[in-house]
């Protein structure tokens, strides 16, 4: 009996979860008049009007592809500078590590709003501004120190006789660790970059305030739904259930992998 | 087992360094250097030293908007922490259920901030919103959460439980996994009530998993942005001006950049002791669990 409430508890808050997203699709099917008319619980009329104006107009699905090209820059140049450090904090005992590692931290915990416009400028300055680099780098600032910390967590959970065994066999260290070590890793990788695909993809204020036209992430876009004449809401709903979708995708794909590597890592 | 002493370590965090450096310690440096001028336009400032700083101390709109974000983020941690970990007792523990809550749990975490506060306005309002339209004309109750300040709190908790308490229910469920079975066992034996399995068994080894969310989720609340943003504006009048807001108000809207850059270290030394006593908290969490 108890093993059954709680079953349809959970039921009902996963239900709940749905409850705003189906309202949002259900939205997107509608038109703009239709949805000012009359409040229906599905849509009676469905068109994929909203749709198909995103998918053939360049300036909307533009943004998607720019969001995708950034997030996908951060994810691999987090990864890439966040192994060997993450490597070194896990491995060695240096001068200042203590030190080095909480300084990392305080940078994820930076508010972004502090750093907006000394970025401007200094995007500006060297000429980055309105490119997709300057996001991902932008974005580096809270996931570089995030991948390094759920990095060391699992690298910590690997016996350093392995590291040992393949030294004395005649490891040099970037052959073992891109050999043996990174395999031996690799939940961990996918968790990092589970979560700095994440971080990237749902940031607003940088992506926003770096870019101007040519690097225009879709959140910035979607903002082109209020018009003089009031709210596209279909459009706007329309637009918004696409954001979902490369979310949903990667969720899919780490469902697996998901409680394992948060039980193995920190986060 | 110690760590290897060798200090030439170093060179493996380098490209980290170089790159953090690059977009904390530059900007950073700009920020202090707005804080001690005035400036009226491009090239025209005026070094006015802590002036900035008395200024922005003395601001009661500051201390509102302090006040309001140590509130929000209170409430945040009393109803997620709990709700999260009630989650996670209620998941299943094999069977296809298992991918079936992850996925559906996971979903509100990869929705950008801003779509999330789309998602909510379009449910909410009371002309096309559902919910909006079921407390108007089922309940009867008026409800528009750009009305009152009451109405727009309880809209912005409702859209923030809603958004993270999966982050601290994933969590705390991976720390429910770790448990190994024979624990159980034994407190089966024991003849231990679910609540004591759950005060002696799961918490103690949950609290390393939830002192990761705790801080997440403090962190993460202190510095929200996009969703209030979206989602009220930070009104109506100011009621949901929370620290994120009133600064890029005062940075891009007033473009008043000298008590912006005060104002900006001034937030950011708050985040950073709190976020060096949660630090302290997680080592001591740390040490606790290896014994």
């Amino acid at each position: 009996m108890k093993g059954k409430s709680k079953t349809i508890g959970l039921f009902i808050y996963i239900f709940l979860i749905f409850l705003p997203i189906y309202w949002m699709i259900n939205m997107s099917l509608r038109t703009n008049a239709d949805i000012l008319g009359t409040l229906t619980l599905y849509p009676v009329d469905p068109t994929f009007a909203n749709y198909i104006k995103i998918f053939t107009d360049s300036s909307w699905y533009s943004g998607y592809i720019n969001s995708m090209i950034y997030v996908t820059m951060n994810v691999l140049i987090s990864l890439t500078v966040a192994l060997p450090a993450a490597y070194a904090f896990s491995r060695y005992r240096f001068m200042g590590d203590k030190q080095v590692f909480f300084w990392l931290l305080t940078n994820r915990m930076a508010p972004g709003a502090v750093f907006l416009l000394p970025f401007f400028q200094l995007y500006s300055t060297i000429g980055l501004l309105d490119t997709h680099i300057a996001v991902a780098l932008a974005h580096c600032l809270f996931n570089v120190p995030l991948a390094v910390w759920i990095l060391e967590g699992f690298m910590s959970g690997i016996p350093r006789e392995i590291d040992e065994t393949a030294f004395i066999d005649g490891y040099s260290l970037p052959r073992f660790f891109v050999t043996i070590f990174i395999p031996l890793i690799r939940s961990g990788v996918g968790v990092t970059a589970f979560f700095c695909f994440m971080f990237s993809w749902v940031e607003l204020l940088f992506a926003r305030t770096l870019t101007i036209t040519n690097a225009k992430p879709i959140q910035s876009v979607m903002t082109r739904t209020i018009s003089a004449t009031g709210m596209d809401w279909g459009l706007l709903a329309a637009a918004g259930v696409l954001t979902i979708v490369p979310g949903a995708l990667v969720i899919w794909f780490v469902r697996n992998h998901m409680a394992k590597g948060f039980a193995l890592g920190r986060v | 087992m110690d760590k290897w002493e060798n200090n030439r370590a170093w060179f493996l965090t380098i490209p980290v360094l170089v790159l953090v450096a690059f977009s904390a310690i530059i900007p950073l440096m700009t920020v202090v250097n707005y804080s001690v001028q005035d400036i009226f336009g491009p090239g025209q400032s005026l070094f006015v030293g802590t002036e900035m700083y008395t200024k922005i101390l003395r601001d009661p709109r500051l201390h509102d908007a302090l006040w309001r974000q140590f509130l929000f983020s209170g409430l945040v941690l009393l109803i997620e922490m709990p709700l999260g970990v009630l989650i996670a007792l209620a998941m299943p523990k094999k069977g296809w259920g298992v991918s079936f809550s992850l996925v559906a749990l996971a979903l509100p975490l990869l929705i950008p901030w801003n779509t999330i506060g789309s998602i909510w306005i379009i449910f909410v309002r009371p002309d096309i919103g559902l919910l909006g339209a079921f407390i108007n004309n089922v309940l009867g109750i008026p409800f528009d959460h750009t009305r009152t300040a009451g109405e727009a709190w309880i809209t912005l908790m409702l859209m923030e439980v809603w958004h993270w308490t999966s982050l601290v229910a994933l969590l705390a469920y991976a720390g429910l996994r770790a448990i190994p079975e024979v624990y159980y066992q034994a407190a089966k034996i024991d003849g231990a009530s679910a609540w004591a399995t759950f005060r002696y068994i799961q918490l103690p080894k949950m609290r390393g998993v939830l002192t990761i969310a705790l801080l997440l989720r403090f962190m993460d609340s202190f510095l929200i942005y996009a969703e209030p943003f979206v989602l009220t504006g930070g009104g109506p009048g100011n009621a949901t001006t929370f620290l994120s807001i009133y600064l890029v108000k005062l940075a891009t809207g007033q473009f008043d950049l000298g008590t912006a850059g005060a104002f900006s270290l001034i937030y950011f030394v708050i985040v950073i002791l709190l976020c060096f006593v949660f630090y302290q908290v997680l080592q001591g969490v740390g040490k606790g669990a290896k014994q």
